[in-house]
C-alpha cells in the first residue's frame, strides 16, 4: 500500500495522461470511424473502395506494430511529432476501423424507406446521412461502441511502449523503484477498472437517454 | 406537368416497364390501378428516380429528369411522395418530420416551418399529435403526417404509392378523405391504389396497368361501367366482385 501511498503524484500524472489519450481518441476515431463508415456506404465505386481499404489495412495490423512504425520510423524521413500526438493519431486512427464498421452495422439497421423518404423531401446524400440515417444509425449502436471506446482505452497502454508516460508506464516506472509488483500493478488495474465502468454508465444513460421511441 | 415517353425498366432480366407514355396535366388527378407486379409501383417510383429508368424519358414540369447529385435532389423537393409504409423518421417528432425538409431545403426559417407544419397537421387532423414520435401514432395518423410532409415542401405534383395498402380497413377512410380534399383543392396526383372507390370518386383519369404496359386509360365512369380491354373486365371481375 506504501508503494502507491508514496507515488500518488506519479500514478495521478499517469492516469491524467491516459484519460487524455482516451478522450482525445475517442473523439478522433469517432469522427474518423463516421467518416469511414460513410464512405463504405457511399454511391461512389471509388470512396466505397478507399473505405474497405482503410477497414481491411488498420483492422489487419497489429497496434503495437503500428505504433512502433509510426514513432520509429517516421522519423528516418523527417516526420516527427511529440510523442503524446503520435500516439493519440496512431490509436485513433487503429480504432477509427472498428469503430466504421460498428457504425455502418448501424446505418444498416435503418430501413430502406427512412432513406428514400429522405430523398423524396429533397435532402442531398450528405444531409439525408446527417439529419435521417446516422441518428438513427448510432442510436442502434450505442452499446457496441462503448465496447469499442473500453477497448480503446486499454489499448492506450501500448502507448506505454513508444514512450508515452501512462498509467501504465507510470506503475512501471514506479515498479522500478519500489520492487512491489502486486500492489503496483493491482492499483493501476483499478484505476483502469474504474475508467473502463463510467464509460460503461455513460453508455447505458445514453442508451436510455437517445432511445428511439417504438 | 408530368410526360413520361417510351419508358422502359428492367430489374436485371426482368422486364418491368415496357414502352410507358403518360401524360399529366396540372391540376389533373390520375389513379393507375393494375394487379400485383403489373409494374404500377415501380413506375411510381421512377417519376421522382428512386428507381432509374432503363430508358425513356421523363419531364416534370417541363425539365427533364436530372441524373443525381443537387439538381435531382430539388426537383424531387418539387415532387411528393407518400410511401405505402409511411416512412416518417422515426427519431423526430410529428412536428421534426414536417420542419426538416423546408428548413433544410427551402431554407425557411425554423419558426416559420413550424407554423406551416402546425397549419398542415391541423389540414389533415392530427395537429394535437404534433409532439408525438411516429411509433406513438396510428397507421392512419402517420399516413397523414407523411402527407402533411409531402405537402410541407410545397410540391407541384404528389406522388402516391400505395398509400392506404399498409392500413386496418377502418383507418382507410381517413387517409382517402384528406386525399380527396387535396385532389379537390387542384393538386396534380398520381396515384397507385387498390381502392377503386377513391379512383371513382376523385380520379379524372384512370390508368390500367398490366405486366408492364399500359392497355388501358379513360375517365373513371367509362373504365368501370365498361371497361374496353379483357384484361381490365377480367380484373375488375375479380376485385369488384365482393
Amino acid at each position: 500500500m506504501d508503494a502507491l501511498t508514496a507515488h500518488l503524484s506519479e500514478f495521478g500524472h499517469g492516469l491524467v495522461t491516459t484519460v487524455e489519450l482516451t478522450v482525445v481518441t475517442t473523439v478522433g476515431a469517432m469522427l474518423l470511424g463516421i467518416v469511414v463508415a460513410t464512405l463504405r456506404i457511399a454511391p461512389v465505386p471509388l470512396l466505397r473502395a478507399i473505405g474497405t481499404a482503410y477497414v481491411e489495412v488498420f483492422q489487419n495490423l497489429p497496434l503495437l506494430a503500428l505504433l512502433v512504425l509510426f514513432v520509429f520510423a517516421l522519423p528516418t524521413i523527417g516526420i516527427t511529432f511529440p510523442l503524446f500526438t503520435s500516439a493519440a493519431i496512431v490509436i485513433a486512427v487503429y480504432e477509427g476501423a472498428y469503430l466504421a464498421e460498428a457504425i455502418r452495422a448501424g446505418i444498416n439497421t435503418v430501413g430502406v424507406g427512412q432513406a428514400e423518404a429522405a430523398r423524396a423531401i429533397g435532402l442531398t446524400f450528405g444531409q439525408s446521412l446527417r439529419h435521417v440515417i446516422l441518428p438513427q444509425g448510432l442510436r442502434a449502436v450505442i452499446q457496441p461502441i462503448g465496447n469499442i471506446c473500453i477497448a480503446l482505452l486499454m489499448n492506450t497502454s501500448l502507448a506505454a511502449a513508444v514512450g508515452v508516460v501512462e498509467l501504465t508506464q507510470a506503475a512501471n516506472n514506479v515498479n522500478l523503484v519500489e520492487a512491489q509488483p502486486i500492489a503496483v500493478f493491482t492499483g493501476a488495474g483499478l484505476a483502469y477498472m474504474l475508467l473502463a465502468l463510467i464509460i460503461g454508465q455513460v453508455t447505458g444513460l445514453l442508451e436510455r437517454r437517445l432511445a428511439i421511441v417504438r | 406537368m408530368v410526360s413520361v415517353r417510351g419508358l422502359h425498366k428492367w430489374f436485371g432480366p426482368l422486364h418491368v416497364l415496357k414502352d410507358i407514355d403518360l401524360t399529366v396535366a396540372a391540376g389533373e388527378v390520375v389513379v393507375v390501378v393494375g394487379p400485383s407486379g403489373s409494374g404500377k409501383s415501380t413506375l411510381c417510383r421512377c417519376l421522382n428516380r428512386l428507381e432509374t429508368a432503363g430508358q425513356g424519358s421523363i419531364e416534370i414540369d417541363g425539365e427533364p429528369l436530372p441524373a443525381e447529385g443537387r439538381a435531382l435532389a430539388r426537383l424531387r423537393a418539387d415532387v411528393g411522395m407518400v410511401f405505402q409504409s409511411f416512412n416518417l423518421f422515426g427519431h423526430k417528432t410529428v412536428l421534426d418530420n414536417i420542419t426538416l425538409g423546408p428548413t433544410r431545403v427551402r431554407r425557411v426559417a425554423r419558426p416559420e416551418a413550424r407554423q406551416q407544419a402546425m397549419a398542415l397537421l391541423e389540414r389533415v387532423g392530427i395537429a394535437d399529435k404534433a409532439n408525438h414520435h411516429p411509433a406513438q401514432l396510428s397507421g392512419g395518423q402517420q399516413q397523414r403526417a407523411a402527407i402533411a410532409r409531402a405537402l410541407a415542401m410545397q410540391p407541384k405534383v404528389l406522388l402516391f404509392d400505395e398509400p392506404t395498402s399498409a392500413l386496418d380497413p377502418e383507418m382507410v377512410n381517413e387517409v382517402l378523405d384528406v386525399m380527396v380534399s387535396l385532389a379537390a383543392e387542384g393538386m396534380t396526383m398520381i396515384v397507385v391504389t387498390h381502392e377503386m372507390g377513391f379512383a371513382r370518386r376523385a380520379a379524372d383519369r384512370v390508368v390500367f396497368m398490366d405486366d408492364g404496359r399500359i392497355v388501358e386509360s379513360g375517365a373513371p365512369d367509362d373504365f368501370f361501367a365498361a371497361p374496353r380491354t379483357e384484361r381490365a373486365r377480367d380484373f375488375l371481375s375479380k376485385i369488384l366482385q365482393h
